[in-house]
């Protein structure tokens, strides 16, 4: 009985074992798959989130400002 | 706080932005990955004639109403849209280039008929500086808005359909139907016309709420 469980509990273990070695050391590399496109997308998110967040900025001043009138 | 049609335009452009240069497009000759240009360049150009149609609908308001709000509105547009003709004409120009090996060709009748367009509108602009008289220039500027809408209409729209053009959507072809096959696209280019109209509105707006400030503190 002892024998059995024991050897259970060594059968869940041999998917990790054998993935410990198949696998190539993690690194970051969605940014770099597709030719680096995730990059440029990363940098026209930036730039379009700038100019939105300046709309807004403008939109909130002139509120103020209509209020005063 | 911020209007939800303000919103729903960055949200459309930022979903335009990444799945536009993330989703899948047509593999065709000349054009390779630069038909993604559908998304950016052609929206900006819908936007510029939304502006224009807007405004030429506040020139007809004034003449029937004779409220100054219409004129400062119907100036406001126009001035919106030629802002985003300029993107427009670089944006065209750089795919030009790429695409049929020249920055700009004078054969071409869609291409000389925007720069008429332009004209005719820089033209509007000139018309309003050189009359000091406000309701004077309400007036006539409002009819030439007219004008210069219809014009732009039959240079952009109609003339360049009636001969052969490099550009897509002429010379009997009608606009898009090649993209319109793909509709991967079309999931694209849709968001992206509403999306980059909803966002000349926003500016619009902002401009328009200047000038109307502007009016009254000059009456004050």
């Amino acid at each position: 009985m002892k024998i059995k469980l024991s050897l259970i509990l060594f059968s869940l273990l041999i998917p990790f074992l054998s993935n410990a070695q198949e696998l190539e050391p993690e690194m970051a590399d969605v940014f770099r798959n597709d030719g680096k496109i995730y990059v440029v997308i990363s940098v026209i998110s930036i730039i379009f989130l700038c100019l939105i967040g300046y709309l807004v900025y403008l939109d909130i001043k002139l509120r103020k400002l209509e209020k005063r009138n | 706080m911020i209007k939800w049609w303000k919103i729903l335009a960055a949200l459309l452009i930022f979903y335009t932005l990444v799945w536009g240069m993330l989703g899948s497009v047509p593999r065709l000759n000349i054009l390779h990955e630069t038909i993604r240009n559908v998304y950016y360049h052609v929206p900006i150009w819908f936007a510029m004639l939304f502006l224009m149609g807007y405004s030429v609908v506040h020139a007809v308001k004034y003449l029937s109403g004779n409220n100054f709000t219409s004129d400062i509105i119907s100036d406001q547009a126009a001035q919106t849209g030629l802002f985003f003709a300029v993107p427009g004409l670089l944006t065209g120009s750089m795919w030009a280039k790429f695409t049929w090996g020249t920055w700009w060709t004078f054969q071409d009748p869609k291409l000389n008929g925007v720069a008429i367009a332009v004209l005719i509108y820089l033209a509007y602009f000139i018309l309003r500086s050189s009359i000091d008289d406000e309701l004077k220039r309400a007036r006539i500027s409002a009819v030439y808005n007219i004008f210069a809408f219809v014009m732009m209409f039959v240079f952009i729209m109609i003339l360049p359909r009636l001969t052969d053009s490099l550009h897509p959507g002429n010379g009997g072809n009608p606009a898009f139907g090649k993209y319109d096959l793909d509709s991967n696209m079309r999931l694209v280019f849709y968001p992206a016309v509403i999306g980059w109209v909803l966002l000349s509105l926003w500016i619009l707006d902002i401009k328009k709420r200047m000038a109307l400030l502007a009016h009254i503190q000059n009456e004050n």
